[in-house]
């Protein structure tokens, strides 16, 4: 028989093994140390998964702890598998956001696909039923063959596995930009809703309860995935191929159903999806929150393939699996859940009560260690932050103020911007209504899911312009949480929680750790001003190719409750004769603004001012005036300013126009990216109570049937276009892109 | 009114179904799980869309072989009225209930979002709440829903007023712009688009519930008859 030769735990040290495994040689030591012996090779590759970036948060730790966390809303903050918060009724909603940059780099379809089916495990291994999956997507210029593939098959990919679970893929959003032409992001979101008594944890309790594997046969794909997660891309990336997972949506949708009807049974102690570092990290996690060891015979986990060494067994991550803690006597219980979906449930080991990680294969003990160590002590560092000097150079510069004199010309060739523009060619590949509870599909400022058999539904968005982050990443930082926040309240929600996907750089480099460290801050505090606690999230570092790292990318995920579904609002307008208002003062502000980046190629400049107080007032006063029935239609003005925001109120394939009259600088009026506005659509009657409540609001302009955009400056015409001629031109860009050669 | 709702595994519209027979139209409403043996006794059967089998093999090939099929065969020669949307309209058609084959969209994506139906046949008992040639707004979500047959079975359809559904602006290459096929005796009807995603005004549209109404009264008349 074929046995693979395995390195003595002497070789691994005299030849560095460890460095090969993402360790160094302090963390090495450290390993020493904590056995008192050198590590074999098995469990010098278990330490490294576990102490590795994207298992133990060691470079990212110092800063997740600034971010708030509570809230009487807050059921579950960070730490398990997804945040959870209360929704009332004895309902609560988990939710979760998480990256999978790297392997879609070298595998889009792959990558995008398991990025999905693994944060939704997360939330069906907290007991929830997913009900929504977003994605944050981040790609280079449309302009390459690679790069149009890179999109093409991440798209299919989360189409191809999304749809065939049955969870409705209903929002989030893609930007292009030129930093992530080597090193594209994918971060996707899901969101589960759960009564709160079923909420299930990760945990192994009760010393002699089984340890079940349950779902796929583990097989060599993904072996390492983690290390390669906490890494730069470069040339050699391409032969980490193999370190991408593949997966199987049908296989996931068995084990939603199965696990959801194993929660309801009080034989089940614990929970937890096989992930990043597979086995590794469920099974140590599970017994480190516990308090508790575990012990497991590797010869009998299900596997795909033969002759499987422990090492390959333990850091494979094969997709859809997951481990569970079941009351010792009951096992067959649980597994005859499982066989009702034909689906494995062995019993692979039990919980111990002496804190260490014992893994037996073939007779002889392949791992023991403490298993506290493993799963809590990775070192954490303080890494050195410097001010980069491109942020002293901008800072420096006077006011970006452009002069646009085609103001038709710049509106229509900013709808054809593809940030900017429709992304329906993406969305109408996404099953967005299943499961019959969308009331706002993709497309909306934030994607409405109504609760059934309750009157109250949930909004939810994705949001980062990680343009400002770069100008400015604390300003950019507030941005980031104070548009997401915007967006739910212009659908007549108001704010929960929020999910952070922080993705950066190379963190040993003190101007990405600066980066870093400044926009959490910004976030920080937009979240405590606005009431969004942190409740879960995932940090993604290395994002760098060709030594040139991406802009920094803290997608901000976030979940809104409508008191009533009479709350909803639309983004567009409702009918003829209503009165357009402007919520918010515009300034000459174009720093990262789509408008420079068309005239300038680049982005340069101070991010936009944001003012949290004057922020959070604006939002409380529009939230409440649609509560109180004020309000037919409420729209964030972002990217592209007041023209791309009141021509994105009308695209509703109807009849309907506008007809605005400003005063001012036209180029700021009609383009500047000026934080904290809305544009908003009130009866006429309702005109005088809206003023009232919203103390920055003023009329602007009125619904008209002409299905013209008219926007008259200083009494003269700015814009008069036809509407139908403008939605043509956004709907168009993107497909056009895709289909052009090169 | 007894309605049953057939669940394969990998099936993802079940639930949907369900709520649109229970909570929207307020029958009577039974998950069936597909190893059962039998579905007698319901007084419709409903195929839900989703992705039986992970849509190995085939869509709908692997679901068509399974027990409960023998069932449902022999519930569709006994004249029950069964409605298979999606992935169950595959089934139908891999089953050999229902003619023809689905191939994949045209422009070989999965496409969803709102379409307008022509309602081409309202002779029906899905459908007889319709008016003839009324344009109805209800989903589609599909990979494979491309309809094909040949000429002579589509010749055949024709004749027999079997197509039920056209698409008013055809998008993914369907022959003859088929969005739904009835089977001659008139008891079997297959559909690509989600009548059950279209049962409240909070999701869009209602244009849906007037199929599941249209079953409703006529299983009362057909009760009243028989009474």
């Amino acid at each position: 028989m074929l046995k693979t030769l395995e390195p003595s735990p002497e070789v691994v040290e005299k030849e560095t093994h460890y460095r090969e495994m993402g360790l160094s040689d302090e963390e090495y030591q450290l390993i020493k140390d904590i056995l008192g012996r050198r590590p074999n090779f098995t469990e010098t590759g278990i330490f490294s998964v576990m102490w590795s970036e994207h298992c133990s948060y060691k470079t990212s730790k110092p800063l997740l702890s600034r971010f708030p966390t509570d809230g009487p809303q807050v059921i579950q903050g960070p730490g398990e598998g997804a945040g959870i918060v209360d929704i009332g009724d004895g309902q609560a909603v988990a939710f979760k956001i998480e990256s999978h940059n790297h392997p879609s780099a070298v595998e889009p379809y792959q990558g995008a696909a398991t990025g999905v089916g693994g944060i939704i495990r997360d939330i069906f291994s907290m007991g929830a039923r997913p009900i929504a999956s977003l994605n944050s997507l981040r790609f280079g210029p449309l302009t390459t063959g690679r790069v149009k593939y890179l999109f093409e098959e991440v798209v299919h990919g989360i189409a191809g596995y999304g749809n065939c679970v049955g969870v409705p893929t209903v929002g989030g959003e893609i930007q292009f930009d030129p930093c992530y032409e080597g090193n594209p992001l994918v971060n996707a979101m899901s969101v589960g809703l759960i009564d709160q008594k079923d909420i299930q944890k990760g945990i192994a309790k009760g010393e002699g309860n089984t340890v079940l594997y349950v779902g796929s046969k583990t097989g060599r794909d993904g072996i390492h995935g983690a290390t390669f997660a906490s890494e730069d891309l470069s040339e050699d990336s391409e032969s980490k191929r193999s370190n991408v997972q593949v997966g199987d949506p049908f296989m996931e949708k068995l084990l939603i159903e199965a696990c959801l009807e194993a929660i309801h049974s009080d034989a089940l102690v614990g929970m937890q999806d096989m992930g990043a570092a597979g086995l590794t990290s469920s099974a140590s996690e599970m017994a480190s929150k516990a308090g508790m060891g575990m012990e497991m015979n590797l010869d009998l986990i299900p596997q795909r393939e033969e002759n499987m060494t422990a090492y390959e067994m333990m850091l494979s991550e094969s997709q859809e699996r997951m481990l569970l803690v079941v009351e010792k006597g009951r096992e067959q219980e649980i597994v005859d859940i499982f066989k009702k979906y034909s689906l494995d449930a062995v019993n692979v080991g039990h919980v111990t009560s002496d804190n260490q990680f014992r893994l037996l294969h073939n007779g002889e003990v392949v791992c023991d260690i403490p298993v506290d160590n493993l799963a809590e002590d990775a070192p954490v560092y303080h890494k050195p932050s410097k001010v980069p000097d491109y942020y002293k150079t901008f800072q420096a510069m006077p006011n970006y103020e452009p002069v646009v004199q085609d103001t038709n010309e710049m509106l229509s060739r900013l709808l054809q911007q593809p940030t900017i523009a429709s992304k329906e060619y993406v969305y109408d590949q996404y099953d967005s209504m299943v499961q019959a509870n969308t009331v706002f599909a993709p497309g909306s400022d934030a994607a409405v899911i109504r609760i059934r058999d309750y009157d109250k539904s949930i909004a939810i968005t994705t949001d980062c312009n990680s343009r400002y982050i770069y100008l400015d990443p604390e300003v950019g930082g507030k941005i980031a949480v104070a548009e997401a926040c915007r967006n739910i309240v212009a659908t007549g929600a108001k704010p929960l929680a929020l999910t952070d996907g922080l993705n950066f750089g190379n963190p040993d480099k003190p101007e990405v750790f600066w980066q870093m460290e400044k926009s959490v801050d910004g976030m920080s505090q937009a979240s405590l001003a606005l009431d969004a606690p942190v409740i879960s999230g995932n940090v993604s570092l290395y994002n760098e190719s060709n030594q040139q790292a991406i802009y920094p990318t803290p997608v901000v995920g976030m979940v809104g409750l409508h008191r009533s579904t009479e709350d909803i609002t639309p983004s567009t307008f409702r009918q003829t004769g209503d009165v357009i208002i402007q919520i918010g003062d515009t300034k000459p502000e174009f720093g990262g603004s789509e408008l420079q980046f068309l005239l300038e190629g680049d982005y340069f400049g101070k991010a936009p001012s944001i003012d949290l107080e004057v922020e959070k007032r604006r939002q409380a006063q529009l939230l409440e005036s649609i509560q109180s029935g004020l309000v037919q239609s409420a729209h964030d003005l972002s990217e592209g300013g007041l023209a791309v925001g009141l021509a994105e109120s009308l695209f509703t394939e109807g009849q309907l126009g506008a007809y605005v009259q400003l005063e001012g600088d036209p180029t700021s009026l009609l383009f500047s990216e000026s934080q904290s506005r809305f544009v908003v659509s009130v009866k006429p009657d309702d005109v005088e109570a809206f003023l009232e409540k919203n103390e920055d609001a003023r009329v602007i302009g009125r619904v008209t049937n002409d299905a013209m955009l008219t926007v008259e400056l200083n009494q003269e015409r700015a814009i008069d276009q036809s509407v139908k001629e403008l939605e043509k031109q956004w709907k168009g860009a993107i497909p056009c892109l895709v289909n052009s050669k090169g | 009114m007894r309605f049953a709702v057939v669940v394969f595994p990998g099936s993802n519209c079940d639930r949907d179904m369900y709520h649109a027979a229970k909570d929207a139209l307020g029958e009577e409403a039974t998950l069936v799980w597909y190893q059962e043996e039998s579905l007698a006794g319901y007084d419709a059967i409903l195929i839900p869309g989703g992705f039986s089998y992970g849509d190995y093999l085939r869509c709908g090939a692997m679901a068509s072989t399974s027990p409960i099929v023998r069932s449902l065969r022999e519930e569709a020669e006994n004249g029950t009225p069964i409605l298979g949307v999606c992935n169950g309209f595959q089934i139908l058609l891999e089953a050999g209930l229902l003619p023809g084959a689905l191939l994949r969209n045209k422009q070989l994506k999965f496409l969803c979002h709102y379409e307008t139906l022509i309602v081409q046949n309202n002779q029906t008992q899905f459908t007889s709440l319709y008016e003839e040639n009324e344009a109805i707004q209800i989903p589609i979500a599909h990979g494979e829903g491309n309809y094909y047959c040949d000429d002579e079975t589509l010749q055949q359809l024709k004749r027999n007023n079997q197509i039920v559904f056209t698409y008013q602006n055809n998008p993914n290459g369907s022959v003859s712009d088929i969005a739904g096929i009835i089977n001659e005796q008139g008891n079997v009807l297959g559909m690509m688009p989600h009548p059950e995603r279209a049962t409240e005004s909070i999701l869009g549209s209602e244009d849906g519930l007037k199929l599941f109404k249209s079953m409703l009264v006529n299983w009362r008349d057909q009760y009243a008859k028989n009474a």
